[in-house]
């Protein structure tokens, strides 16, 4: 287990049920009123504000609403909800519960990730706990009318599944592929019923602003990414694991943290993030500026930026659902032009094509996947374009 | 009529895939929203996609996954468009209009995303366009061509990489051709509801496959060609036996006949340029005797047959089930023309195969008859007669090859060929259809009445008996009944219709039914419920409903097609196929009909003379059921 480098997470400090209680004690509009005024987004990466969200799927009519949570921490580089999970499972289910009462829903799914199978055993035995005191089930917490239990859904191991309208193709049964947008999950959800889809940190952090305060998560991070975030810190560093930051921190104050100053570049936000170099290191980790759900690569002097794009790339050819063309095609035509790279016989004409071709992914794939995984091949060639040509001569 | 298409929708479709509509109307919302594209305003009710509001202004935004019988895929993203305020590109057929936006079709932007996605579709294409089916009507090709593609930007296929799937009698396969827009699991899984295609695998691995990637043969397809129809390039086609058919003609000793069957004639001209709906059906009888064949015949000649038999049929399940009351009785009583449809119940529903009819389609009726009595009659010996079948239909190639078709002591039914297929044939002979003079059938089997051409059309088995049923039970005339004799209730492309017909009297039992009936009192006053219904979709709706005891349970006699309007809209019929290319189609069929002197089956002298010489014993008399009539093979969805 890879341990927290930030003792104590702010999570440690939440008074258990306290966030839970006092949501049910106000009225669903105030309540969602109160997160939105936090100005939470979505921790998963995508930063969608989830007051917006929850507004939505509560102003939806239907005879059944949904809470998901997004378990499927499947970037690479991230393993913070794996952590929150084993330590912090009751704040999690605590924020599901929340949502449930803010939307109306009396139906929560944890879409657990096929590797976190072990995880199951704990998480079953935590939601069998928070039952037997009353917190899921009927009336919870005594509130009249208000039942909302949780179950487990396990994944397959798909990466896509991640992303919410596949998760939720994926939960009813069928192939994990992402949906047309709209119409959105709060308005056509799964089972076709308004369906809030949040990450694993973003209920927690939900649970730790009904105790603390809208305010007080305000009150860190900037102006346009509040809070506190969660980092998954792997590569090149002298202590990776689990960090708590505020939101707006400068790529080199982290790596100043983590013991990984020297480093050429940053890969921030996974697999589908962007790489930062090393003169871009004051850059802000921020929905704003660089975004991240989590995961910080770092890569010290000797990596190959090449093999490091070859990674990534051998990772979406495989990962990509294969719906749609940008996506299914695109990604082995920039991979076997990493290949060309490295074997010295890719054209300054032909990497400006691909480069292009990142480009017209970027905007025409189908979903997140396909929209982001040119990202880091992009960013790869413009910062370090020395490196990948003239190779293999 | 249409309760039942909401009460059992338990349709597969993902949510992803079906249509989403915003209803329209409501609370402080217009049902109307105006939308800029390229700077001409157009309203359009909420829920319009951009595709189909840029179409009612003229401005025509390229697609590929998009089909119009099909729920939404949005999976190519040929049609991507620019919406201002909007990050990324939008997919014009996927994206439902909920708000007034400023929409643009061929920015930079666009035309660099649909030139990439098309140079990146090419680049996984087995492009041999010399040697594809679908050449010159290729979707692909045709993009190529529109967007000025004049290099291999990302390369291309040099080898093909799969193997051809050529297991079945129907279809053949050729995934190196496939493009992944996914039509022809959209028709398998949500128009058909069969399911014998799906995406599997992931990321470059996805392919279109069956189960556990066995060949199409050994899955659970019912051969109906829909697929075929719909595919965009030539990764599907029908089983071509044009070569074998040439062979047969260029033999001296072969006397090939071929009998064409009324779907084809109404479609073959839009493989000569003409508009959908110009019938063909003379103009082909000298063509088809230019290009060699000995006889032309109708196939309309056992279509009228075959009312007689499953009419014949239907009438001794009512007496077993109103006078005898002894047995098991199986009502309704379903068609069995459509070898689609048959194969589709023999594998989803084989506990309700003894409602099947056992009268064989017309197709297979005429085999047996050519070999036996044609053969009799014109001294020829059986073995020398090849017989090919022009039908609209890839699922017929299978029926022919099925073992138990060789009652005459032959293959009844050497090959099955496709409108397409002979489309291609007369274009390889220089014959110019639409140029041919008209011609009649041959004899004996060149009478045919208007109840034959209309089984061409959903509804038309049903109207052709209903004709022959009332007329020959309450002896009056049906056109006392219905204007023209046209049964309007049971027209039409409703996917399911019912309809009741109350007998309000009866006459004298006809003289070829005296065998099998003493009167027909049984059926006085007796109410008959009757349905229609094209495509397996719907049919699986009323199979289930019958099952629930639902009112489809008190039928007595229900026509089922396999295919989206009935043999027009067959598998074998010239691509591509939309709603209004069928309507066209069928308006033909119905033209014909009214254009016959003799509109009933059982009026037929072709059919009266093949009874008093031939079928001596009468409808379902033991000649009949050695020839005319068939069995069954309960297969079940579970393949070995």
């Amino acid at each position: 287990m890879i341990s927290s480098h930030t003792e104590p997470l702010t999570f440690s400090t939440i008074a258990p049920n306290a966030g839970l209680k006092a949501a049910l004690s106000m009225k669903r509009s105030d309540l969602i009123a109160e997160i939105t005024n936090s100005q939470l987004k979505g921790r998963g990466g995508a930063g969608f504000p989830t007051g917006v969200k929850w507004n939505l799927a509560a102003a939806a009519q239907a005879d059944r609403k949904f809470v998901v949570c997004n378990a499927d921490e499947g970037e690479p580089g991230t393993f913070k909800d794996r952590v929150i999970l084993t330590e912090h499972a009751d704040l999690v289910f605590e924020g599901m519960t929340i949502g449930g009462y803010a939307i109306g829903a009396k139906e929560g799914i944890v879409y657990l990730r096929a590797e976190y199978t072990y995880l199951r055993k704990h998480l079953e035995q935590v939601l069998a706990d928070r039952r037997a005191k009353g917190l899921l089930g009927k009336n919870v917490c005594g509130h009249d009318g208000f039942d909302f239990d949780i179950h487990i859904h396990m994944g397959a191991g798909a990466y896509i599944c991640g992303e919410e309208t596949a998760l939720i193709e994926s939960l009813e049964g069928h192939r994990g592929e992402p949906r047309n947008r709209p119409p959105f999950p709060v308005d056509t959800g799964f089972l076709g019923r308004p369906t809030i889809v949040n990450n694993v940190e973003t209920f927690a952090w939900v649970t730790a602003i009904l105790v603390k305060g809208s305010q007080w998560f305000k009150s860190h991070g900037t102006a346009r990414s509040t809070g506190f975030k969660i980092f998954s810190v792997s590569g090149d560093c002298d202590k990776p694991g689990i960090y708590e930051f505020p939101m707006g921190i400068t790529v080199s104050t982290l790596l100043e943290a983590v013991g990984g100053l020297g480093a050429k570049a940053v890969q921030i936000g996974g697999a589908s993030g962007h790489c930062v170099p090393a003169a871009e290191f004051e850059r802000t980790i921020a929905y704003e500026d660089v975004a991240t759900g989590g995961s910080i690569m770092v890569f010290g002097p000797d990596r190959d930026m090449l093999r490091v794009a070859h990674n990534f790339l051998e990772f979406f050819v495989e990962e990509s659902c294969g719906q749609c063309t940008p996506c299914r095609d695109g990604n082995p035509k920039i991979l076997e032009c990493i290949e060309m790279l490295d074997h010295g016989v890719c054209s300054s004409k032909y990497l400006q094509e691909i480069c292009e071709l990142g480009e017209t992914m970027q905007v025409s794939s189908k979903c997140g996947l396909g929209q982001s995984s040119p990202n880091a091949f992009l960013s790869i060639v413009k910062h370090f374009r020395n490196e990948l040509m003239g190779r293999g001569l | 009529m249409s309760d039942i298409n909401q009460l059992d929708d338990k349709t597969r479709a993902p949510v992803s895939q079906r249509p989403h509509r915003i209803e329209a109307g409501g609370e402080g919302i217009g049902a109307n929203i105006t939308v800029t594209i390229d700077g001409q305003d157009v309203k359009v009710p909420m829920g319009t996609t951009i595709l189909e509001a840029a179409e009612k202004i003229g401005i025509r935004i390229p697609t590929l996954c998009h089909h119009k019988d099909l729920c939404v895929a949005g999976v190519c993203r040929i049609c991507s468009v620019q919406v201002d305020g909007m990050r990324t590109l939008q997919a014009a057929c996927a994206y439902p209009i909920s708000q007034p936006m400023k929409i643009h079709t061929h920015t930079k932007k666009v035309r660099q995303a649909r030139r990439h996605i098309l140079d990146l579709m090419l680049s996984n294409h087995y492009g041999e366009c010399y040697t594809c089916g679908r050449n010159g009507n290729c979707e692909l090709q045709s993009l190529a061509q529109e967007y000025g593609v004049d290099f291999f930007r990302f390369g291309k296929m040099e080898e093909p990489i799969f193997e051809i799937d050529r297991s079945s009698h129907s279809v053949i396969r050729d995934m190196n051709k496939c493009i992944m827009c996914r039509r022809c699991v959209r028709t398998c899984i949500d128009l058909q509801e069969v399911g014998c295609l799906e995406a599997i695998g992931r990321g470059d691995e996805t392919e279109i496959g069956t189960f556990m990637d066995k060949p199409l043969a050994d899955v659970i397809c019912i051969n109906c060609g829909q697929c075929i129809n719909r595919c965009p390039t030539g990764a599907l086609r029908a089983n071509d036996p044009t070569d074998d058919v040439w062979r047969a003609i260029d033999d001296p000793k072969k006397h090939v006949v071929i009998q064409t069957a009324p779907a084809p004639r109404a479609a073959i001209g839009e493989c000569f340029g003409l508009e959908p709906g110009v019938p063909m059906t003379f103009e082909m009888n000298t063509a088809l005797r230019m290009a060699g064949f000995d006889k032309v015949f109708d196939t309309n000649f056992t279509a009228d047959l075959t009312i007689i038999e499953e009419g014949t049929e239907l009438l001794l399940r009512l007496k077993q089930a109103l006078v005898d009351k002894k047995g098991p009785v199986f009502l309704p009583q379903f068609t069995s023309c459509s070898p689609g449809w048959i194969k589709y119940i023999e594998h989803f529903y084989p506990d309700m195969l003894d409602n099947l009819s056992s009268a064989k389609s017309p197709q297979q009726m005429f085999g047996a008859v050519i070999k036996t009595y044609y053969a009799q009659l014109h001294n020829i010996d059986p073995k020398d007669i090849v017989t090919v079948a022009l039908m609209p239909c890839s699922a017929k190639k299978f029926e022919c090859n099925r073992p138990e078709m060789m009652d005459s002591g032959f293959k009844d039914v050497d090959y099955g060929l496709t409108t397409r297929e002979l489309a291609k044939m007369l274009k390889e002979a220089g014959i110019d259809l639409p140029r041919m003079a008209k011609s009649d059938f041959d004899d004996p089997f060149g009478t045919a009445t208007g109840s034959g051409v209309i089984f061409g059309a959903t509804g038309g088995v049903m109207e052709a008996a209903l004709r022959t049923v009332i007329e020959l039970v309450v002896g009056i005339k049906v056109e006392n009944l219905f204007d023209h004799a046209n049964i309007m209730p049971v027209r039409g492309f409703e996917g399911i219709k019912y309809v009741e017909l109350t007998i309000p009297d009866v006459g004298p039992v006809p003289d070829i039914l005296k065998g099998l009936f003493d009167s027909w009192d049984f059926l006085k006053g007796v109410t008959v419920k009757v349905a229609v219904v094209h495509g397996t979709g719907n049919a699986k709706k009323v199979l289930d409903n019958i099952k629930a005891g639902g009112k489809f349970a008190e039928c007595h006699f229900i026509e089922f097609m396999a295919c989206p309007g009935g043999c027009l809209g067959g598998g074998g019929q010239p691509i591509p196929t939309t709603p209004e290319i069928r309507a066209a189609r069928a308006k033909a069929i119905y033209a014909e009909d009214e254009a016959y002197e003799i509109r009933k089956s059982h009026e037929n002298p072709a059919v009266l003379e093949l009874y008093t010489k031939f079928l001596t014993e009468g409808p379902c008399g033991h000649k009949s059921h050695k020839l005319l009539h068939t069995h069954y093979t309960p297969r079940g969805k579970y393949i070995a």
